[in-house]
């Protein structure tokens, strides 16, 4: 019976030494955070799953309160998660249009010129470290070893003939493959633009047209056609506004090198 | 008495490495190995608490002695590694916020890391006193820190590795961790003094 009691005193009386300390650490270490994070945790999924990109769920609602995470980053908690994140931070969530990646370079094995043949091992990181941003002349184009492939989490991400490919279904426009992409290529457009330029070269348009049988050569065609207004050519390539644009696809007609296209 | 020391410290690191011979702690060994500087980050907490829970596990074992309540050794030594980790955890929170983001979800779990009850356990199964009993802690939290950085410097250098990719991730992160493994194994056997 002792015994018993003797256990029960010793254990409890360290416990209260050990809470104690604990009490008065947590004091001295007190830090100040935002009552916004605990919020957003309650609405994130709560898997710990990394898809947005940072360590845990913590990591991101930490990065939403300090302004450098968007608020439709948890790829898990979904569209419903992004809305209360958002009503939380007091930011609309860009207009619920649903965003997806899009990859702004048709130079494939077929139409791009290489620059040297490369047997190194088969990342994009490793290929833009033999100088020269990679196997291809053109230093904007997709290298096309799919580190992008191995960070999107969806199966969205395919190489198809030397160039990423997006899978316009299978996206959910997290734009991992946007930082894993050493060139950072991948961009986000609204899911129901079918009017987009696939190049990024900002070259002049004879040394496109060295390098690259399809690339913009910003001839300024589709931005003179343009009904709305809404193609700027800026650095001999075309941008189009998606605010701006209807959507008439005339571009799409217009153009010579035929490169502004919807996505497959 | 220095030689004994001498041989506890070169036991704990190289023979009878926590990791690499006793398995123990593989859980922070696989799950923070990615990076090098995250490594050492939770080698030094993983240290720090084995050192400090090794030094009051030897004080709460002699009060458990004196009551008789030597049965109580598992319930109690848990008790303090989890204050410990508490408290560490507070501090990485204040102090250096960066490293207390990269160890994320592993901090905590440094709780559940069998190499710290592992080594108050064994403190009192080899009888060692105070000293020998800080000694062992520190120098085995230590092997812990080489065998974790040694593992990050290789992962690290696997990014860049072709293998087939049924190997992808973990599979050859274990399997490289076995060759690891097999390396220390040289030292096995060795008796110092």
């Amino acid at each position: 019976m002792m015994n018993i009691l003797y256990a029960v005193l010793v254990l409890g009386i360290m416990g209260a030494a050990f809470a104690a300390l604990l009490g008065f650490a947590s004091k001295v270490f007190h830090v100040e955070t935002d009552p916004r994070e605990e919020a957003i945790m309650e609405c994130l999924a709560g898997a710990n799953c990394g898809g947005c990109g940072y360590p845990g769920c913590s990591g991101y609602a930490a990065a939403v309160v300090r302004g450098e995470a968007p608020t439709d980053k948890c790829v898990a908690g979904g569209a419903e998660c992004a809305a209360k994140v958002a009503e939380i931070m007091g930011v609309s969530s860009g207009g619920s249009e649903k965003m997806i990646a899009f990859i702004p370079c048709s130079g494939s094995a077929e139409a791009a010129e290489l620059k040297f043949d490369y047997t190194g091992p088969k990342t994009c990181q490793a290929a833009m470290g033999y100088g020269g941003k990679g196997t291809k002349v053109c230093s904007y184009a997709c290298i096309g070893y799919g580190d992008c492939v191995q960070a999107c989490k969806f199966d969205a991400m395919h190489i198809v003939d030397g160039v990423a490919k997006v899978d316009r279904e299978k996206c959910v426009g997290c734009m991992a493959c946007a930082e894993a992409c050493p060139k950072a290529i991948p961009v986000k457009v609204p899911y129901s633009m079918n009017e987009l330029v696939a190049c990024r070269s900002n070259e002049k348009g004879p040394a496109v047209m060295k390098a690259c049988k399809v690339g913009c050569i910003g001839c300024m065609k589709c931005a003179k056609e343009c009904p709305a207004d809404a193609i700027q050519i800026k650095d001999f390539l075309a941008h189009i506004d998606p605010d701006k644009c209807i959507r008439c696809g005339h571009c799409e007609s217009v153009c010579p090198r035929h490169i502004i296209k919807p996505q497959e | 008495m220095l030689t004994s020391l001498l041989s506890i410290s070169l036991g704990a690191i190289l023979i009878n490495n926590f990791i690499f011979s006793q398995f123990l702690g593989c859980c922070p060994f696989l799950g923070v190995s990615q990076k090098v500087d995250s490594a050492i980050g939770m080698g030094l907490a993983v240290t720090f608490v084995m050192g400090l829970s090794s030094a009051l596990g030897y004080v709460v074992n002699l009060i458990l002695i004196k009551f008789g309540l030597e049965y109580m050794q598992t319930l109690a030594f848990i008790l303090i590694i989890a204050s410990l980790v508490q408290l560490v955890e507070m501090f990485l929170k204040k102090s250096i916020p960066s490293l207390y983001s990269a160890l994320g979800i592993y901090l905590p779990l440094i709780t559940t890391n069998c190499a710290v009850l592992g080594v108050v356990l064994l403190n009192v199964q080899n009888n060692y006193n105070f000293i020998e009993s800080v000694v062992y802690g520190i120098t085995g939290g230590l092997g812990f820190m080489l065998a974790i950085v040694l593992f990050a410097s290789v992962r690290e250098r696997l990014q860049f590795a072709e293998y087939p990719k049924s190997f992808e991730g973990f599979p050859i992160a274990l399997v490289s961790a076995g060759l690891l493994a097999l390396a220390f194994m040289g030292f096995s056997g060795m008796k110092i003094w």
